[in-house]
């Protein structure tokens, strides 16, 4: 008994938590990061104010939503999923009937008061609708179940492609492919989709990619070919990690952003700046920090009891793995210019709702493992 | 199948998901490992080159150009500088179409083609960022007109720049020269890293001859930018030094004279010091203003002054080449008395004419009646071209060219500018190589008499003058004094140069020829008499009268009804005072008649121009 009254004495914080039914470690993980991310975002937006503010709001509205979630009991977040995910569809078609086109591409729907992105939406559907259609099954899968869970992954994946919107296709894409491979589809059927995919790979370059999104890829290849063009942002990007050094140049005084050579500096191309300003030391202390998080939700997923919540925390996890992923790969010249941000980094409201919406899931995915302890 | 989709293993499923976990752990644990070494790769391994790159992006050199020397004439009076003026300058990079925004300034200010050349072929030497310019020397108008409009034209800026100024305008161009935009031809001839920030460059006369010492040396800012190219800070900086300013021999009062003298007449007067061959003034009329050039001449006004036939972009002193006339005789005389043809009191008889053996053909004297015995002396003070004919038949046009040429003629005198040309001294061998022509015998009469193919510029002529007065040391002429080095505070002065000594056979001889010159001005019955009247000193000169064109045997050239255009040459050669020569000189009045009446008061006006305010500022102030 005193023991108890010890613990409570000791830490407020944690019965606050408690409470909230929030995942404490987990919390600690976010709240640093986004420490980090306020950090850089003040250097790399030119010590804006205004623009710190409005971020700081966006993440209020975010952790009350994930709040929110994190007390939604699993069960009935198993019992919205297919009603979560057909609204999706359903707004997914609507967009590309009458979305709104920005930057060439038809992804936002306007209902007067907000802009909405559907696509964003289906980050969360999709896994959310996945692991409830296979948590009924006996796994591992078996083909007509795996057949079915592939079409309700390509359907929305294909719409989101067509706005076109790679980087959210590829998420929402691996989002569902997670849930599929967690589920215990066999290393065979993976073989034989690897090598269609490899087979198709052709084909696709040839018709389902837009010129923009080849020119990218080719960029990849060979940055120097277009120097000012599309190369540009990779040159200055890796220009920008690799004079940063072991140690950096230090908070606000990276030359390259600072100095405006890198383009998108406060969103997608915001790990460089972090890479110029702290160097390999802060670089790595960064993807520890992102590790952190993503084996913390694993972790999570692992001592599940309920295969519902599994596979929905594990796919959470690894998708939110996929954003880092991307991202850094792309901004340190391993992968194709896609705009995928760095994930509660990158300046933007949208994915940081859903990410934190998708953390809230996860944290009332281990209460509910609490409770049926 | 049906069997195992009935019962659900729990513990099954949860051993194979956990299993899966692991998987996607460790591959999340390899794919992140590649994203560090990759970051490792960049910021370690490849840590210096990105540095550089950064560097270099960040860091830009900005040229500052230097300021261009200065140049005074002898007394320190400014004959070219540099002021600040208005240029239209365009920053390509900031500017979103070109085409557009020429066609918007079109609108405000007259800008023709060849700017829009210039300013191309300009573009290609600078960065997208630095400045170009586009119009120099804007008026206050344009200035007014454009400022009021630049908010609409992005990249377009009106800077004030030093630029090169003429401040006496026309006067002594063609000593001076001009400097004028940089052009792809010049280019070749200079170190364009030295040139980067430099827009004129010297195009003609002591600009162009003087180029390395005027230009300076650039220096250097290096700026930090940002990634639109804007300069935000200096990093450190480089001072230009700038080019030296040249102090030059002309007389800026004599030559001013000269040019007034002048009048509307064309021709050209060299004046120098013969005992250190500095020239004190380097007239060439008309003259124009180089202030267009630097300014950028439009096609119109430069063909104007191209095609005028008053000809004021040649320069006469250098690059004109004119039949010497009578000025040869003094030279000639000396000649017969060196290689003891004619003594000093051997006489010839001049009936008007001279007859070759063997030839029909009449060599005409000026004066149709003759001037009876004449010996040297007479045979100078009075022109007497029958003299000359029968002293020339007997030397004989080798020895004459062989003499002439240790005077300087047929060659180019060295002097420190640009286009000079070298005359003409005919010979055998000239003829049979150039001509592929036996030589007459004709031929050396008229040579001796200064007519024929024989040519001289006017400045070797008044060199050749100089070596007369000096008795046979011929200094080189030169136009610059000292240079004077700001940079290292110094001045270096330019060591007088002989170009050839002339060694007499007889010493006496000069003073036979010498005297025979001052009585061209001093006898009653010199050419030139007219001009002594109030002499206070002792001039020794020798008129000349070249024909332009010639006339036909039996007729008669009547002066009056010659157009202009046909009109002889006068000249004039002389030097003064006689004894101890400190002025020498040589008039050339195109078309001006005779010697004696257009081209010798000339010279007179100059040399007491000269002559008597030299004494009056070297000899003592007389005591009170």
């Amino acid at each position: 008994m005193s023991k108890i009254i010890e613990n409570d004495q000791a830490s407020i914080s944690r019965r606050i938590l408690d409470a909230f039914r929030l995942d404490p470690l987990l919390m600690l993980f976010l709240f640093l990061l986004s420490g980090f991310g306020f950090l850089i975002l003040f250097s790399a937006s030119g010590s804006n104010i205004d623009l710190m503010l409005r971020q700081l709001t966006r993440l209020g509205v975010a952790v009350f939503l994930m709040v929110l979630v994190a007390n939604i009991s699993l069960r009935l977040l198993k019992k919205m999923s297919l009603v979560i995910y057909l609204v999706g569809v359903l707004l997914l078609i609507a967009v590309m009937g009458f979305g709104e086109v920005g930057k060439g591409a038809q992804r936002w729907l306007d209902f007067g008061f907000i802009r909405f992105q559907p696509s964003e939406f289906m980050k969360l559907a999709m896994p959310m609708m996945v692991a409830s259609y296979l948590s009924e099954k006996v796994l591992p899968v078996g083909w007509k179940d795996l057949l079915i869970s592939a079409a309700l992954v390509g359907v929305p994946v294909l719409l989101i492609a067509r706005q076109p919107d790679l980087g959210t296709a590829l998420l929402v894409g691996s989002a569902g492919f997670f849930v599929l491979f967690l589920a215990g589809v066999r290393w065979k059927i993976f073989m034989v989709l690897g090598l269609l995919a490899s087979l198709m790979a052709p084909l696709l370059w040839k018709f389902a990619l837009h010129d923009y999104q080849r020119g990218r890829i080719l960029t990849l290849l060979d940055p120097e070919s277009d120097p000012l063009g599309s190369g540009y942002h990779i040159i200055q990007s890796k220009i920008a990690i690799g004079s940063g050094g072991v140690y950096g140049k230090g908070w606000l005084n990276g030359t390259q952003s600072q100095l405006d050579f890198l383009p998108e500096r406060s969103t997608d191309f915001i790990f460089s700046v972090f890479g110029e300003e702290f160097g390999l030391f802060g670089s790595v202390l960064l993807v520890i920090l992102y590790l952190l998080i993503i084996y913390r939700g694993l972790y999570i997923s692992a001592c599940s009891k309920d295969t519902y919540g599994r596979l929905l925390a594990g796919a959470l996890s690894l998708t939110f793995f996929v954003y880092l992923f991307v991202n850094t790969g792309m901004v340190t010249g391993l992968l194709p210019v896609v705009g995928v941000p760095l994930p509660l980094v990158s300046y933007g409201g949208t994915s940081m709702v859903t990410l934190m919406v998708g953390f809230g899931m996860i944290m009332a995915i281990r209460s509910a493992k609490r409770f049926l302890a | 199948m049906a069997y195992r989709e009935q019962l659900k293993d729990d513990y099954q499923e949860t051993r194979l998901v956990q299993r899966r976990l692991i998987v996607a752990a460790v591959i999340v644990l390899v794919l992140m490992s590649i994203v560090l070494g990759r970051l490792y790769v960049l910021q370690v391994v490849e840590h210096d080159h990105f540095s550089t790159l950064s560097n270099s992006n960040r860091v830009r050199l900005k040229a500052l150009p230097p300021t261009r020397g200065l140049i005074y004439d002898r007394n320190g009076i400014v004959l070219a500088d540099n002021l600040p003026a208005y240029r239209l300058e365009i920053i390509r990079e900031e500017v979103e179409e070109l085409d557009k925004t020429l066609e918007g300034l079109k609108q405000l200010v007259e800008i023709s083609d060849l700017d829009v050349k210039k300013f191309n072929l300009a573009s290609k030497r600078r960065r997208p960022f630095e400045s170009v310019p586009l119009l120099f020397n804007l008026s206050d108008d344009e200035v007014a007109r454009l400022a009021v409009n630049l908010h609409q034209f992005q990249g377009v800026e009106i800077n004030a720049r030093l630029t090169r100024n003429y401040p006496l305008g026309k006067h002594a161009v063609h000593a001076l020269g001009y400097v004028a935009r940089i052009d792809e031809r010049d280019l070749n001839s200079v170190d364009e890293a030295n040139y980067a920030g430099t827009t004129h460059i010297g195009k003609l006369g002591l600009e162009k001859f003087y180029e390395g010492e005027l230009h300076g040396e650039v220096g250097y800012q290096r700026v930090e930018v940002n990634a639109s190219g804007r300069t935000l800070r200096v990093l450190d900086e480089k001072p230009p030094l700038p080019g030296n300013n040249l102090h030059l021999t002309i007389d800026s009062a004599l030559q001013q004279l000269a040019e007034d003298l002048f009048a509307d007449e064309r021709g050209s007067v060299v004046a120098v010091d013969p005992n250190n061959g500095e020239i004190l003034a380097l007239v060439s009329m008309p003259s124009f203003d180089p202030n267009l050039f630097v300014k950028g001449i439009s096609s119109a006004k430069y063909s104007e002054l191209r095609d005028s036939s008053q000809q004021p972009l040649f320069n006469r002193a250098l690059t004109g080449q004119y039949p010497p006339g009578s000025t040869t005789k003094p030279f000639f005389g000396l000649a017969g008395l060196e290689y003891n043809i004619m003594g000093p009191k051997q006489t010839v008889y001049c009936g008007g004419y001279y007859l070759l053996p063997n030839e029909e053909r009449k060599y005409r004297d000026w004066k149709k009646q003759g001037h009876g015995k004449m010996d040297l002396d007479g045979a100078i003070t009075q022109s007497c071209d029958v003299y000359f004919y029968d002293l020339s038949y007997s030397l004989g046009i080798d020895r004459m060219s062989v003499f002439m040429k240790q005077f300087g003629f047929g060659q180019r005198t060295g002097v420190d500018s640009t286009g000079e040309r070298p005359g003409l001294m005919p010979s055998r061998g000239w003829k049979r190589g150039a001509r592929g022509q036996p030589w007459y015998p004709g031929e050396t009469l008229i040579t001796g008499i200064g007519q024929g193919y024989m040519l001289v510029t006017p400045i070797q002529l008044a060199s050749a003058t100089g070596a007369l007065a000096l008795q046979g040391t011929r200094y080189k002429p030169h136009l610059v004094k000292t240079i004077e080095y700001p940079a290292d505070s110094m001045e270096l002065e330019t060591v007088p140069e002989v170009s050839g000594v002339y060694n007499i056979k007889k010493l006496l001889n000069w003073q036979h020829v010498v005297k025979a010159m001052e009585n061209v001005v001093h006898n009653i019955r010199g050419t030139a008499f007219r001009i002594s009247k109030g002499l206070t000193y002792k001039i020794a000169g020798k008129t000349g009268t070249a024909q332009v064109f010639g006339i036909a045997q039996d007729e008669e050239y009547d002066e009056e009804n010659v157009s202009k255009k046909l009109r002889d040459h006068a000249l004039f050669v002389g030097f003064a005072p006689a004894e101890e020569p400190k002025i020498a000189m040589a008039v050339i009045v195109e078309n001006g008649g005779h010697g004696s009446s257009t081209a010798a008061p000339i010279a007179r006006k100059m040399m007491d121009a000269y002559l008597l305010r030299y004494n009056a500022t070297h000899e003592p102030v007389p005591n009170e």
